[in-house]
């Protein structure tokens, strides 16, 4: 019987589990990779020799090249992985939430003002996506 | 024999150790996450303990996605801060009482806990900010630190009752050491925060408080709650306080709150801390 995953219904949300945690694993792993300063400069002299290092699925090398943020978690990533090749490019996290949330600078203005409120927020259909 | 005397929960925020590495803590935006801790400062240097057991979690530093252990006991004479991708933190060497962390290692075991044990292991973030918010900047860390990692990366973390038990386990474990030595036990993490995707930025600030409250009214209630309910209404790294529930479970039924310090935000995150005593 298939366990049942009561967190689904959550907006906006990733949830880390076991399977996106095997589905992203070599993508997980070549962002980890970065927090070694040699595998940085390997990445930074030869960003597609470094990459081929680790199996990812074309899907995934390629949200890699584009820095599509969201989308290396749409395909398994996890933020403490992904966050990793910001920081290669120099983004920090609050950064890389204005860019995964649409919001820009704006985004900090958000946090500053008590950040994002649970109301409205809990449930896929209290969201007009998802 | 060793005792826990009290318990500490406090947010690790990345950020925050960034602020006092730079020395930018006097700063408009970091000023008030700072105020909170100076009463906590004063009460490091009554409390002087001669060992923290520092429950906390690795952020793929020790433990990327090859090796993910639940519960992991730092065993080896001393830990270094790690490079987390941009150099490691200016701070002092994290020294381990090792003898006690075999005990405790052995004495969990026995107890039915099957925790991994680190001989080799370098320290992040999670481990080295609750330090720093709680002792400053000192040349040396004055107290020797147990570090307990527990995995709240990857789904599911360790279920909150089994935090809870676990705790109990290791207050057992400390009461069975010999030597005379004054323990607090540190539970980091949270608070409400989501780090990632469209609902980043998610702050919970009644939540929060309720759960601040409830670790002294109601901590046996508050251990059941079960993981849907943090990654919901605290966002999905709100799930990150489950590990508060390991400091609880280790200390009296009947706590006093000396401290509590609530502020929103630092970078992505509520930062909430707390001291309980125990009241025997």
């Amino acid at each position: 019987m298939a366990i049942n995953k009561d967190y689904e219904d959550i907006p906006g949300t990733f949830v880390f589990d076991a399977d996106r945690a095997r589905i992203g694993y070599h993508l997980n792993q070549f962002c980890i990779s970065l927090s070694k300063a040699e595998n940085r400069d390997a990445f930074k002299t030869d960003p597609e020799a470094h990459m081929a290092k680790f199996p990812m699925s074309e899907e995934q090398s390629q949200a890699v090249r584009d820095r599509d943020w969201n989308r290396m978690l749409e395909l398994c990533g996890n933020i403490y992985y992904t966050s990793k090749l910001a920081a290669f490019d120099g983004i920090n996290f609050q950064q890389l939430a204005g860019l995964m949330t649409g919001m820009g600078d704006s985004y900090r203005e958000m946090m500053v003002n008590g950040g994002r409120p649970i109301a409205g927020n809990r449930y896929k259909h209290e969201w007009k996506e998802d | 024999m060793a005792r826990i005397t009290a318990g500490v929960g406090c947010s690790h925020v990345p950020a925050i150790g960034v602020a006092m590495d730079q020395g930018i803590t006097e700063d408009d935006y970091w000023k008030p996450v700072f105020a909170g801790f100076e009463k906590s400062r004063e009460w490091m240097k009554e409390a002087k303990p001669d060992v923290i057991i520092l429950v906390y979690n690795d952020h793929c530093t020790a433990f990327d996605s090859s090796i993910i252990p639940t519960f992991a006991l730092g065993c080896a004479a001393e830990f270094q801060p790690a490079d987390e991708g941009w150099g490691p933190r200016p701070v002092p060497v994290v020294k381990n009482h090792q003898v006690m962390a075999s005990h405790i290692a052995q004495s969990l075991i026995l107890d039915e806990f099957d925790i991994t044990i680190m001989n080799e292991m370098d320290v992040d973030h999670g481990l080295t900010v609750p330090l720093s918010v709680m002792y400053n900047q000192p040349t040396e860390w004055p107290a020797l630190v147990i570090p307990l990692a527990v995995n709240v990366v990857m789904y599911p973390a360790p279920t909150g009752n089994r935090c809870y038990n676990l705790g109990k386990a290791i207050r057992r474990a400390v009461e069975s050491f010999d030597e005379d030595l004054n323990v607090v036990i540190f539970g980091t993490g949270g608070m409400s925060h989501q780090l990632q995707y469209k609902r980043a930025g998610l702050i919970n600030p009644e939540w929060d408080k309720d759960f601040l409250d409830r670790l002294t009214s109601d901590p046996v209630g508050l251990s059941q709650m079960p993981h849907v309910e943090y990654m919901r209404e605290a966002g999905s790294e709100g799930v990150e306080m489950v590990m508060w529930h390991v400091m609880r479970g280790a200390l009296d039924d009947e706590v006093t709150e000396v401290h509590r310090h609530y502020h929103v935000p630092a970078s992505n995150t509520a930062v909430g801390h707390i001291i309980l005593e125990n009241k025997s």
